[in-house]
C-alpha cells in the first residue's frame, strides 16, 4: 500500500513515516503530496505565536484539550523550534507542555525544526499542515518558534493567527512597532495573573484603537470628548477587530472564551467570504515558492557550474556588479 | 534536494525527578547535528512509544537514575516492537549495575552509558548504530 493509501485508512505509523519524507522533500513525500491533495481544504488552521516563554505551548496544550473534550474534534499539532545556524542540531521540546494530551488517539503531536528557515516556521511545514488536513484532522495547530517582530510567515499559512503576548515583555511603542501584532486575529495575554497584566491590555488595546477607530467616549485634559465611527461602507461592517483574550494556562483559566472567539473568527471568516481569500492567497504563496525552486532547479541544470564560478570570481574581483552578474548568467552573454 | 536527519527521542520514564544528565545528552546530540525531542519528567513507557511514534525518531535514549531500569525497558521496547517501530535503536543512561548489562543487550538494546560516559562515545555510538 502506498504512504497516502495507509495515511488515507488512519494508520498513524504510516503517517508518522509520511510527515519525515515530506519533511526530508524526499521522493516518496512528493508523491504522497500530490496524492493527497485532492483530500486536504477541510481542516481548521490555527496559528500560534509570540515571543519565547510566552507559554504558547502550554496555551496550545490546553485549546487542544478544549477541542478534544468539547467539541470531540481530531486535533493536529505541528510544533516549531529553531535548529542551530551552526550544527544544523536541533532540540525540540514544546511536547514537555503537552502531556496531558498524551495516550489521546485523536491527537497527534509532532515537532520539527526550522533547518534554517528564519519566518518562525520551516519550509516544509506547510506541506506537513497538508499532510494532516487529509489524514482527516479537524484542528490543526501550527505553533511558531519563539518569535520575536518579524516572523509573521504563520498568518499565511493559518486561518486564524493567535498572538501570544505576556505582562512586562514591552511598552506601547513596541505595540505600535509594525510587525507580528499586526498579523493577530485573536491577541492572547497570557499569564495573566502577573503584575503589570492592566498595562499590557491598555497598551494592546490603544494599539487596535489606532488601527480601527470607532466611536467612543473618553476623557482628555478634564473635558469628555467624542469621536464618531467613520462613515460606514461595506467593508468596515464586516471588519474583523481582533478581540484580546486574558488566559492563564497552567490553570485552564481563559481558555473556553479563547475558543469561543477563535469560533467567532471562523464563523466571520466564512460570511465575510475572506475564508476563501486566505485559502486562495496560501495556495499562491505555496505555489509561488514551488515555481522558485522549479526555477533555481532549472537554473543549475541550465547554467554550467564552472561558467557559475567564472562570474561570481569576476565579481570578487570587482569587474562585474552583482547585477550585470545576474544579466550574464541568464542571458548567456 | 533530500535533506535526512537523525531524530533522537530523549525520554526519562519512570519517577526519579533527575534530569540533568539527558538535558546534558540532548545538548551534546544536538552539537553532533541531530534533532531532539526532549520529552520531560515521569514519562509512562506509553507515553515513551506514543511520542517516539508520532516523531518518527531513529533512536530513543532513556535516562533512568531510580533502578526501576529491568521493569520500564522491557515494556518500551514491547510497546515499541506492537507499534511497528522494530527499526528504533533503544540506549539507556543512567545508574546501571554492571550484572544487568547482558540482559539489557539481550533485550535488544543498542548500548549503555553510565556515569562518566563521554558525550563523544555517546554521539558515535548513536551514528553507527543509525547507520548500520
Amino acid at each position: 500500500m502506498t504512504y497516502s493509501q495507509a495515511v488515507l485508512n488512519g494508520d498513524r505509523l504510516a503517517l508518522a513515516r509520511l510527515l519525515t519524507q515530506v519533511e526530508n522533500n524526499a521522493p516518496d513525500g512528493r508523491t504522497a503530496l500530490i496524492e493527497l491533495f485532492p483530500h486536504t481544504g477541510k481542516a481548521h488552521l490555527i496559528g500560534v505565536t509570540g515571543a519565547p516563554g510566552t507559554g504558547k505551548s502550554s496555551l496550545v496544550n490546553q485549546l487542544a484539550l478544549y477541542y478534544r473534550k468539547v467539541e470531540n474534534k481530531r486535533v493536529a499539532i505541528v510544533a516549531v523550534d529553531p535548529s542551530s545556524p551552526f550544527t544544523g542540531g536541533a532540540v525540540l521540546g514544546d511536547r514537555v507542555r503537552m502531556r496531558d494530551l498524551s495516550g489521546d488517539p485523536n491527537v497527534f503531536i509532532r515537532s520539527m525544526a526550522t533547518r534554517g528557515s528564519l519566518g518562525g516556521l520551516a519550509q516544509s511545514t506547510a506541506n506537513m499542515v497538508q499532510v494532516f488536513d487529509a489524514a482527516g484532522f479537524d484542528v490543526i495547530i501550527i505553533e511558531t518558534v519563539g518569535a520575536g517582530q518579524s516572523e509573521v510567515d504563520v498568518a499565511r499559512l493559518a486561518h486564524t493567527t493567535l498572538v501570544v503576548e505576556a505582562p512586562g515583555l514591552g511598552d506601547d511603542i513596541q505595540a505600535i512597532k509594525a510587525g507580528i501584532l499586526e498579523i493577530a486575529d485573536v491577541l492572547v495575554i497570557n499569564k495573566a495573573d502577573r503584575p503589570g497584566v492592566e498595562n499590557t491590555e491598555k497598551a494592546l488595546k490603544s494599539m487596535l484603537e489606532l488601527a480601527h477607530p470607532t466611536a467612543r467616549v473618553f476623557q482628555h485634559h478634564g473635558s469628555t470628548m467624542r469621536t464618531a465611527a467613520p462613515e460606514n461602507d461595506s467593508s468596515t461592517t464586516l471588519m474583523w477587530i481582533p478581540p484580546i483574550q486574558k488566559t492563564v494556562s497552567i490553570e485552564s483559566k481563559g481558555i473556553v472564551e479563547l475558543a469561543e472567539s477563535i469560533g467567532r473568527h471562523v464563523d466571520h471568516l466564512r460570511q465575510s467570504g475572506d475564508w476563501a481569500v486566505r485559502e486562495r492567497a496560501r495556495l499562491e504563496v505555496e505555489l509561488e515558492a514551488l515555481v522558485r525552486e522549479a526555477l533555481m532547479n532549472r537554473f543549475h541544470e541550465d547554467v554550467p557550474q564552472e561558467k557559475y564560478e567564472s562570474v561570481l570570481e569576476k565579481m570578487v574581483q570587482r569587474n562585474v556588479s552583482p547585477g550585470e552578474a545576474v544579466k550574464i548568467l541568464l542571458n548567456g552573454r | 534536494m533530500s535533506d535526512k536527519k537523525i531524530r533522537v527521542l530523549v525520554a526519562k520514564p519512570g519517577l526519579d525527578g533527575h534530569d540533568r544528565g539527558a538535558k546534558v545528552v540532548a545538548r551534546a546530540l544536538r552539537d553532533a547535528g541531530m534533532e531532539v525531542i526532549y520529552t520531560g519528567l515521569r514519562q509512562t513507557p506509553e507515553m515513551i512509544a506514543e511520542a517516539a511514534l508520532q516523531e518518527d525518531v531513529d533512536v530513543v535514549g532513556l535516562s533512568i537514575l531510580s533502578g526501576a531500569h529491568m521493569a520500564l525497558t522491557p515494556r518500551v521496547m514491547e510497546l515499541l516492537k506492537a507499534n511497528g517501530q522494530t527499526h528504533v535503536k533503544v540506549f539507556i543512561g543512567g545508574i546501571i549495575p554492571d550484572e544487568d548489562l547482558l540482559q539489557l543487550k539481550e533485550m535488544g538494546v543498542a548500548g549503555v552509558f553510565g556515569p562518566g560516559a563521554s558525550t563523544e562515545d555517546i554521539i558515535r555510538d548513536v551514528q553507527t548504530a543509525v547507520a548500520g
